[in-house]
């Protein structure tokens, strides 16, 4: 493996507050959204707009605050385990729990 | 130790040395992922069981208040990311500046925080004191509303504990920013606090609507 030589990044601060105006934004929106009764169209589309939102501004704080996109690929690798073992517990007690009998 | 430098004797590079610290990093915050993640699955099960009580439980929060706090602590993350930014173009004075910038705006967060938790005392809402949804409500509404009352501060509360923390790490880099310790080469300090500080952030992006904004409608 042709090792990647990682010269080290310097984020300009005009990325810096590109980020910050873009979650500012995704904050009015996520607040308005939840004003509106999105449920009537679809069962859950309020939760659901809400978590699209706040995985949005997550992923720009990870990739630009936190430097995830600029950072060597194990690196990368670790940040994704996160999300990954976080989604087997939600997702495994979830399908325990509204499987079970009274429920 | 050998040391040469900044440049520990089992580095070669100051790039490794500061890729291996941000890794380390890294995984500790993976551990904090987890760790948050239990409150987290908690709260989902709890939330599918009971969503008619958690979103009256919720709408008794004030939306301000919590979107003000939204607001003031993604400006701190933005006064960090400057603060990391400023050292490794050896601006050493702006290190200081917006380091303290992040302080104030850590505290005013935990102050807003503290003004939330107080109304709720006031409203008889903290489970365990004297705990009261609604004055007339029954006693499975009570029960459920403490549910979500018990989640919301075991949540928030952890989370403000890390901000806590935070302003204490905060503290000692300010220190040793005002010593011009920080420099282009070394700045690993002043990155590993940023990537904690910018977690807690990412924990409240979630903790936002999912207590405050449950149905607003």
């Amino acid at each position: 493996m042709a090792e990647q030589s990682h010269e080290h990044h310097i984020v300009s601060p005009k990325v810096y507050f590109a980020v910050f105006f873009a979650l500012m934004i995704c904050t009015i929106l996520t607040v308005y959204a939840a004003t509106v009764d999105l449920n009537r169209h679809f069962p859950g589309l309020n939760i659901i707009v809400a978590l699209v939102i706040a995985t949005f501004k997550a992923s720009l704080v990870v990739l630009f605050f936190m430097h995830g996109k600029y950072s060597p690929r194990r690196t990368q690798m670790v940040i994704i385990c996160s999300v990954f073992w976080l989604a087997i517990m939600l997702f495994m007690t979830m399908s325990d729990y509204i499987s079970r009998p009274w429920s | 130790m050998h040391r040469t430098g900044e440049l520990y004797g089992q580095f070669e590079t100051m790039d490794q040395q500061r890729e291996t610290a941000s890794l380390g990093m890294w995984v500790f915050l993976v551990t904090e992922v987890l760790f948050f993640g239990g409150m987290f699955m908690t709260y989902t099960l709890n939330r599918s069981t009971y969503p008619d009580i958690f979103a009256e439980a919720s709408r008794s929060i004030k939306l301000w208040l919590g979107a003000v706090n939204t607001v003031v602590l993604i400006g701190s993350s933005l006064t960090m990311a400057m603060a990391v930014w400023s050292a490794q173009v050896g601006k050493k004075q702006l290190v200081t500046i917006f380091l303290i910038a992040t302080l104030t705006l850590g505290s005013v967060f935990l102050g807003i925080k503290a003004v939330e938790y107080h109304e709720k005392y006031v409203e008889h809402h903290i489970p365990g004191l004297n705990f009261s949804f609604e004055p007339d409500a029954d006693i499975a509404t009570n029960a459920h509303a403490q549910l979500f009352f018990s989640l919301y501060f075991a949540m928030t509360g952890l989370h403000a504990l890390h901000m806590i923390v935070g302003a204490g790490l905060l503290l000692w880099l300010i220190r040793q920013s005002l010593r011009g310790r920080f420099t282009p080469e070394y700045n690993t300090p002043v990155e590993l606090v940023g990537l904690y500080w910018h977690f807690v952030d990412i924990v409240w992006i979630f903790l936002f609507p999912l207590l405050y904004l449950i149905d607003r409608h």
